[in-house]
């Protein structure tokens, strides 16, 4: 047994969950394949978002599989970090407007 | 150019400059112990094996391993210490068979095949025999690196050869990481000359073409998209242009095994590489339409099977017993690294097969 909850290994067998649950498992795949296909946006480019996302879900398996894309697409290290702190200024700003709700709150109950 | 990326393997008394030390490697591990299957039954699962040699197309020669650079994920374990080199009695046997056969490339290739002594005039008495696409393996770097090799693009030029390049990346930094300081500012200058008499300018017939593989331990991307991002980005930056980019996948050996090894990537690259299998690009790897000379004159199903020491399987093991029907329909051998030619679209010195 695994000491830790995650380990890289278990990312080869993200397949394996269609044995369990096999037609849901085969539409999850179909769905996933087609969203990363080429269309209005470059599948470069949406291996660039995948990636910022990885980073805000913090999905470990994520982060390594979409910073493998990104260098298989020749996408540079810059490019990822930047990709990156979009999540991250989303991830911030999300937080912080939330303290609107804070003021608005203090204002109602000591205005 | 600044310092040299690395040394070579025998320079580094390295174990792996011991090739059977690679092919136990690559026997054992993961394929020892059931975790992936051989090279050998997983084309059994589609009735692909044995490997047969269909007509030959492509003559490969390797002139030496002799390179003025030292990549880092050389398969060829080239470099400046390198000492094997081919002579003008091998030379002349290759010319003759060139006109025996019907292939219709002649692909120079080494180290860098201009540094051979006899290159120049091997290029002239090849040419003189006509084939059709007559490729050398140019570094780029070695047009900058001495006087005595500033002319070579008009020498290219003169004998109509088809230029194919390295270039792993379209930054300086990750050019540089894997081919060392001052590669990549070189390679544009050269690249720059050769698009000045005509290389790889559209519409031109002097063709320019540039190889892509991957700086690391992943696999390359799709070989389109590449070659849209390379040709946007040096036309943008360095107004440089080419035709077409070949993006080559690193298969396990030599130099690139090592840095597997010692990077701790080995293991997950073969998986990727087995995972990314695709019995579409068997049926066009280039070792059935290829033959590959080493430096000696010893034949090889492909250059890795030239750097790995396995040998063709058939009585004409040399140049001088070449025969077309000892050679058509020979079993190809095979082991773990020709996943590295199966993964994906497929790799092959032309780029993708499928």
């Amino acid at each position: 047994m695994s000491k830790t909850y995650y380990d890289p290994a278990d990312l080869r067998k993200f397949a394996k969950i269609t044995e369990w649950s096999e037609e849901l498992g085969h539409k999850f795949f179909e769905y996933y394949g087609k969203v990363f296909e080429e269309g209005a946006l470059t599948a470069r480019e949406k291996s660039l978002i995948a990636l910022a996302v990885a980073h805000t879900e913090q999905c470990p398996y994520c982060i390594d599989a979409y910073t493998k894309d990104g260098l298989q697409r020749g996408v540079t290290k810059e490019e990822m970090m930047e990709a990156i702190h979009v999540g991250a200024a989303i991830k911030s700003g999300a937080t912080l407007v939330h303290g609107v709700q804070m003021m608005n709150k203090v204002n109602k109950l000591d205005g | 150019m600044g310092k040299l990326k690395t040394q070579s393997l025998q320079k580094r008394h390295s174990d792996l400059a011991n090739t059977n030390k690679q092919l136990e490697i690559l026997s054992n591990g993961v394929f020892a112990n059931g975790e992936l299957p051989t090279f050998k039954n997983k084309i059994s699962e589609t009735n692909q094996f044995p490997l047969k040699a269909k007509t030959l197309e492509i003559l490969q020669i390797n002139v030496g391993y002799m390179c003025n650079q030292v990549c880092e994920h050389c398969h060829v374990d080239a470099g400046p210490d390198r000492k094997e080199i081919m002579t003008k009695e091998t030379m002349q046997q290759i010319l003759d068979v060139i006109k025996t056969t019907g292939a219709h490339t002649l692909d120079l290739t080494g180290g860098a095949p201009e540094m051979n002594p006899n290159f120049r005039w091997f290029v002239e008495e090849a040419s003189k025999i006509g084939v059709q696409d007559f490729i050398v393996r140019s570094n780029l770097t070695i047009i900058r690196a001495n006087k005595k090799y500033y002319d070579l693009p008009d020498f290219f030029k003169k004998h109509n050869i088809h230029v194919v390049s390295s270039m792993p990346h379209w930054t300086r930094g990750k050019t540089d990481k894997q081919r060392g300081e001052g590669v990549f500012d070189m390679s544009i200058k050269a690249l720059q000359e050769l698009n000045a008499v005509g290389y790889g300018m559209p519409n031109s017939d002097l063709k320019l073409d540039l190889v892509y593989n991957p700086s690391g331990a992943f696999l390359p991307g799709d070989q389109m998209a590449m070659e849209k991002d390379f040709k946007k980005a040096l036309l943008e930056d360095f107004e440089i242009q080419f035709h077409n980019l070949f993006a080559i996948t690193n298969l396990p050996i030599s130099r690139f095994l090592d840095y597997l090894i010692a990077s701790e990537n080995y293991e997950d690259y073969m998986f990727n590489l087995v995972e990314a299998y695709n019995p579409m690009a068997v049926e066009n790897v280039m070792c059935t339409n290829t033959l590959s000379v080493s430096w000696d004159g010893y034949l090889f199903d492909c250059d890795f099977n030239q750097m790995l020491e396995l040998p063709v399987n058939s009585k004409a093991k040399h140049i001088s017993e070449y025969k077309t029907e000892l050679l058509e329909g020979r079993n190809i051998v095979i082991s773990q690294h020709c996943y590295g030619c199966t993964a994906g679209a497929g790799s092959s010195c032309q780029g993708i097969v499928a």
